[in-house]
């Protein structure tokens, strides 16, 4: 009985927050067509989340791209299909090693900055302060986060998917023996349509549950340092498992048979 | 104008106004008076609708703004009148001084062209004794007295009819607390503001109050003239005021 009784819990604690957060998503969205709008926050948002991740992205992504080449050809070479390297550096960084790794380091790297920031706001009143100043904190804090981690991420998985691919263009060319053009031409010729418009739409849906979670736990901290640190480490734990889950309803929507 | 009837408000099992009824009259500076932790700050933020009283209602000048939604023009239309100095001046980290205090100036249906927002930013923090030189630096910079001057300009940027001092003096040294407590004072008097003022330091009270409140167990336990408070005769005052262990105000909570 007892354990029916955690069990029930559990799953109505879970059902509630689930319940919680759709909430905290649409009423941010709501908010897209509602002015007054804040493009200043909006501006630093986008330097803050893009531009200042090109480094974290650009060295996830090649060392990446370079070890997939050699895990390529070493295994392949046990079915003599050491050939097929390019292609499937190409196809494994675009289709799903850019998008997950940029969006796993961008909620190690912006999800956990956005809660900490809010949550310190909210636990020395400065929240408060916002609204006593007739200002919206889901206008004027949620929205230009959330909106900018979505635009700037298919910019950061673009960059990345292209410099994973050097990663593993490097490794083939310098280390493995490929000729250079030939390992870029089946690259490019290899690559459809579909693989990139998937790794950019997987970037946009991550951006945008990688700065609605940093959002949602930094507007629901407790109090202290302590609250400060749950809600940063929620909101990187929430938004990591909600871009892993993501990611494979987004690859079952896009390419199951 | 500032009328609550009834107000309750627990969170969860704890129970912290039960029942308040107080007015206040426009004008006037009201201190409300408690211990730690008996809910003033909750009074005064149910007040500004950041805290929704369970039960009971508030008014200002006959107005019921007890369920004012937030983002409805109604209720920016309610905060446009009020100014807030928080406890711990609640500065944003983010924006250099002068935007702090300019911070409505600068967005919503007050805002004023860059320049303008900034000379009059400039001007309020002459008014809290601070130069212009402090303008362009962060709130992390200054020093808590400093700070909580920053706090009162913001407060007053757009001149609102009532201003909340949350503790203003908590935390500053004695001479510093009379500075803030003089500034407070003046600063109410020369706008013609309603001021309401919570605090357990004594002097704040004296320098700031025209009327006192006595807030215990989650009710207004006496109120009056700042005059006639010495000689009231309630326990409960008569302990604060002595500072005394002894007495209906349990010092153990």
């Amino acid at each position: 009985m007892n354990v029916l009784a955690i069990i029930g819990r559990a799953v109505l604690a879970m059902l509630a927050s689930i319940g919680r957060v759709t909430l905290f998503a649409v009423e941010t969205v709501s908010h897209l067509g509602r002015p007054p709008y804040y493009p200043r926050e909006f501006a630093q948002a986008l330097v803050q989340i893009g531009y200042f991740s090109l480094p974290v992205v650009g060295l996830t992504t090649i060392f990446t791209g370079g070890a997939l080449a050699l895990q390529i050809y070493a295994g392949g070479a046990r079915f003599s299909a050491e050939a097929v390297v390019p292609q499937i550096v190409a196809i494994g960084m675009v289709r799903e090693l850019g998008p997950v790794l940029v969006g796993l380091m961008i909620a190690a790297r912006v999800t956990s900055s956005i809660a900490a920031e809010i949550a310190t706001m909210k636990v020395t009143e400065q929240i408060d302060a916002l609204i006593t100043l007739s200002t919206n904190p889901a206008k004027y804090l949620t929205l230009p986060r959330v909106l900018a981690a979505t635009i700037v991420m298919p910019f950061l998985v673009g960059v990345g998917d292209i410099i994973g691919i050097m990663g593993g263009y490097l490794v083939g060319v310098e280390r493995l023996g490929f000729n250079a053009g030939t390992y870029l031409r089946n690259t490019i010729d290899f690559l459809e349509p579909l693989d990139v418009v998937s790794s950019l739409t997987k970037a946009a849906v991550f951006g945008f549950l990688a700065a609605l979670m940093g959002c949602y736990f930094g507007m629901r901290s407790g109090r202290g340092a302590q609250g400060v640190g749950r809600a940063t480490k929620g909101a990187v734990v929430a938004a990591s498992v909600l871009i892993l889950a993501a990611n494979f309803v987004l690859t079952e929507l896009f390419f199951s048979a | 104008m500032i009328d609550l009837v009834d107000v309750h408000k627990a969170f969860g099992a704890n129970t912290v106004l039960t029942g308040v009824n107080l007015t206040l009259r426009k004008g006037r500076s009201m201190v409300i008076i408690g211990g730690s932790g008996t809910g003033k700050s909750v009074l005064l933020k149910c007040v500004l609708g950041l805290v929704q009283p369970d039960r009971g209602a508030i008014s200002v000048d006959g107005t019921d703004v007890t369920n004012l939604r937030q983002g409805t023009s109604e209720r920016d239309a309610f905060l446009a009148r009020f100014g807030m100095l928080f406890q711990g001046s609640a500065l944003f980290d983010s924006l250099p001084v002068w935007q702090n205090v300019a911070f409505r100036l600068l967005r919503g249906s007050l805002k004023k062209p860059r320049a303008e927002a900034r000379d009059i930013a400039i001007e309020k923090l002459r008014r809290v004794g601070l130069s212009s030189e402090v303008a362009d630096l962060f709130p992390a910079e200054l020093s808590g007295g400093m700070q909580k001057r920053v706090g009162l300009a913001r407060a007053i940027a757009t001149e609102p009819e009532i201003i909340f001092f949350d503790e203003p003096t908590t935390g500053l040294d004695p001479i510093m607390a009379g500075v803030i407590n003089d500034l407070i004072r003046g600063i109410a008097s020369e706008m013609g503001s309603t001021a309401m003022t919570i605090t357990h330091d004594m002097s704040s009270v004296r320098a700031i109050a025209d009327e006192v409140a006595m807030l215990h167990d989650g009710m207004i336990q006496w109120t009056g003239p700042a005059s006639e408070m010495d000689s009231c005769g309630d326990p409960c005052v008569a302990q604060f005021i002595a500072g005394s262990a002894e007495g209906p105000i349990e010092t153990v909570r």
